[in-house]
């Protein structure tokens, strides 16, 4: 069964948030489900650009009230 | 696609040995084969008991020592643990130190000559901090 789980990365700045993520990343399973909390202004466009490179799956990204909320499936 | 990236840092101000931590991890993560050579002033850092705080060069150093930035070191580590990257310390510094490894921090690989660590950088991209 895949899990979801929320990466509050929140009041940390580049690369923080990343490493965050990846931290997490490696410790779930293909399949699972990881949202990223940021407030990290980069993250936005950067988390995207490392997912996509190492060939995992944005599902969604969007800022609200400040805070980036980006979900990502683990694909491999 | 994955690179070949060689760190060399050697100065021990915060803002290089920050910048060059957060390439190593981030580049590490992504899948580069990722070496960083310690040597000069960069290498006391990774002295058992020796003090983590590096001294600014200027307002961005002051401005990283607020809650949140990742500390340089943890940065690094995290390049070994996350991404396989190889922390280098140099031989010269070690003899100069009159120090071995086992004064070095866990995460740091063997004592490492310039004869190696240039052919071993051979066909990458190399970076001085």
């Amino acid at each position: 069964m895949s899990d979801s789980k929320i990466v509050d990365a929140r009041d940390t700045f580049c690369p923080g948030p990343l490493m965050e993520l990846i931290t997490h990343m490696k410790r779930s399973n293909v399949g699972d489900t990881l949202e990223l909390l940021s407030t990290d202004e980069g993250s936005g466009a950067d988390v995207p650009e490392w997912v996509n490179k190492v060939g995992h799956e944005i599902i969604s990204n969007e800022k609200i009230d400040g805070v980036w909320h980006i979900k990502i499936r683990k694909a491999k | 696609m994955s690179q070949k990236l060689s760190i060399v840092c050697v100065t021990g101000t915060r803002e290089k040995l920050q910048m060059a931590a957060m390439i190593a991890s981030v580049a590490a993560a992504t899948g580069d084969e990722v070496s960083v050579f310690l040597s000069m002033n960069a290498l006391s850092y990774f002295v058992k008991g020796h003090a983590t705080d590096a001294p600014v060069e200027g307002e961005m150093g002051t401005l990283m020592a607020q809650k949140g930035v990742p500390p340089f070191k943890q940065l690094f580590q995290q390049a070994a643990e996350l991404g396989d990257a190889k922390l280098l310390p140099c031989s010269m510094a070690l003899d100069l130190m009159k120090i071995t490894n086992d004064d070095l921090d866990a995460e740091l690989g063997p004592p490492t000559g310039l004869t190696r660590f240039l052919s071993d950088a051979e066909g990458g991209q190399m970076l001085t901090f």
